[in-house]
């Protein structure tokens, strides 16, 4: 996985994501009160599968690429919002 | 009592499942399930949480041979464990992943298995009386319902829903993006394999592009087993597909709309299943045909009245339905809707009373409802919210409590914290209230 985009990089696209998962999921709260550090899923912002899924098609949407379950870092992408936005930085093509 | 074969419509040489390596022969899996069979530990029940679908079937083919029932919850949560292991004290699971079994006993899927196709000669027949899976539901008054079935039973209802649509003569590959241990799944792409002379693939393909990569990897005829929310999800993505023959779709109905759209994209015909975890499929149309549903063959409804029952072939004696029934001529009728108290939320249900009771459970809690918005969007997922009365809990301990209680998919979204429910003068809370509620507290009213 070619996840070498500057630190900075991915700083600065992180309110992005966070304002497109949470228009996707309708979720009540505003994008700064996600922790870029906390997992998505269970005892942090408690996605499920579906979520997933929904989260997918705004980012293949909005960033040009599309997710694959065989890429074998998958649940390390979903692993906090700050790891979603490095993939998205290594991989958009829009 | 008779016997019936553990796979009919195939022959020995036949082949039965698709793997990333090669495809599996009724041979092969024969095998294998008796390899593993002599490796189960000694227990009266299989509670199967395979992923991958050849490993959950050669499981359940070694539980079913020697006499082990499978179990298959509608949820794995800690509560649903835990009451598995109360009721079923000598049972093992299956796994084939990092699954977390808690306190349960563990058997993990062999890495190899010493099988000897060459060995196999015979298809094995299974008394058609014994006890092979017990499916279970959510019941309303919180505590999982189980839904025996007998071998007889399965064999018949894969049989059914070959015959209703047309596979026995036109066998299809089957892809299927549901999982093998929920009903829909048991029985469209396992079931449909064993006794419809189908071919099923292994994985269960999960973003579009792998829908996409596993469809490429059977040979066609091929048919796509999914639901109106996987189904939406990948026409939406707007990737390309290779060829895909036909379509099936259950869990919650398909608006006309994305049938059209999805058989205008795919070229495929798509039918769609009607049924329950307590009946068993019973119904299936081609949408863009009509609303109208047609009962499998052997399966007859009856009313009384608001309710509807299901009865005969592969149903186990008379089950009443969730959904508000009209009944057409020659064996047809209309869905008119859901009684009021049940939920389904992406194919998974439960109903109303079964959460209220969860959420007034969790320690803090003073009192709560659970409220399902009407502003349902068409094919997607509408999730539920929830009024509470909790004035020592924050939103995160909340939703940790109630974690453990029910499925995920039924977390509220969102919990709205409230000093009081708006209970009338008996203290009931009629939903009109809670609408008020909803609309004043939800930003946003509909997606």
């Amino acid at each position: 996985m070619s996840e070498t985009t500057a630190p900075e990089t991915v700083d600065a696209l992180l309110p992005e994501v966070a304002a497109l998962i949470i228009e996707a999921l309708n979720l009540e709260m505003g994008p700064e009160e996600i922790d870029a550090d906390a997992p998505l899923f269970g005892e942090g912002l408690g996605l499920d599968s579906i979520d997933v899924l929904e989260i997918a098609l705004v980012i293949s949407k909005r960033y040009g690429f599309q997710l694959r379950s065989d890429d074998a870092d998958n649940k390390r992408i979903f692993a906090s919002l700050r790891a979603l936005t490095a993939h998205v930085a290594s991989q958009r093509t829009k | 009592m008779s016997a019936l074969p553990l796979i009919s419509g195939h022959a020995l040489d036949d082949v039965l499942a698709h793997l990333p390596d090669g495809p599996r022969r009724v041979r092969d899996f024969l095998a294998d399930a008796a390899a593993l069979a002599a490796m189960l530990p000694a227990g009266g029940a299989l509670l199967n949480v395979c992923n991958d679908r050849y490993r959950f079937a050669v499981g359940f083919a070694a539980g079913l041979v020697a006499g082990k029932p499978s179990l298959q919850p509608s949820s794995q949560s800690a509560e649903t464990l835990a009451r598995l292991r109360a009721d079923f004290p000598d049972l093992v699971c299956l796994c084939d992943d990092d699954f977390d079994t808690r306190d349960l006993p563990r058997f993990d899927f062999p890495a190899r298995l010493a099988a000897d196709p060459a060995a196999v000669t015979a298809i094995p027949g299974i008394p058609a009386g014994r006890l092979a899976a017990i499916l279970f539901t959510s019941g309303s008054t919180g505590l999982p319902q189980p839904q025996a079935k007998t071998w007889g039973r399965l064999v018949a209802n894969g049989r059914a829903e070959a015959v209703a649509l047309g596979l026995d003569r036109a066998p299809h590959a089957l892809v299927g993006t549901v999982p093998v241990q929920h009903s829909y799944g048991f029985e469209s792409t396992f079931l449909l394999a064993l006794h419809g002379g189908c071919t099923f693939w292994s994985g269960r393909p999960f973003y579009p592009q792998d829908i996409a990569a596993a469809l490429a990897a059977v040979p066609r005829p091929r048919m796509l087993v999914t639901t109106p929310f996987h189904l939406s999800t990948l026409l939406a993505a707007g990737i390309e597909l290779p060829a895909v023959d036909r379509l099936l779709s259950a869990t919650a109905p398909l608006s006309a709309a994305l049938a059209a759209d999805a058989e205008a994209r795919t070229g495929a015909r798509l039918d769609e299943i009607y049924g329950s975890t307590e009946s068993g499929q019973l119904a299936w149309r081609r949408t863009t045909e009509g609303a109208a549903w047609t009962l499998m063959p052997g399966v007859d409804l009856d009313q009384a009245g608001d309710t509807t029952f299901a009865s005969g072939g592969h149903v186990e004696g008379r089950v009443a339905l969730s959904d508000v029934i009209e009944l057409l001529p020659e064996r047809r009728f209309l869905l008119q809707g859901r009684h009021a108290d049940l939920v389904n939320i992406a194919g998974k249900r439960t109903s109303l009373a079964y959460l209220n009771h969860q959420i007034a459970a969790v320690p803090g809690v003073v009192d709560a409802a659970f409220f399902l918005p009407d502003d349902a969007a068409p094919d997607g997922v509408t999730r539920l919210a929830a009024f509470v009365v909790a004035p020592t809990l924050d939103a995160r301990q909340l939703i940790a409590g109630l974690r453990a209680r029910i499925d995920a998919v039924f977390l509220p979204r969102p919990a709205i914290f409230v000093d009081a429910l708006p209970r009338n003068g008996t203290g009931k809370l009629p939903r009109a209230g809670l609408a008020a509620l909803y609309a004043e507290k939800v930003r946003h009213a509909a997606r």
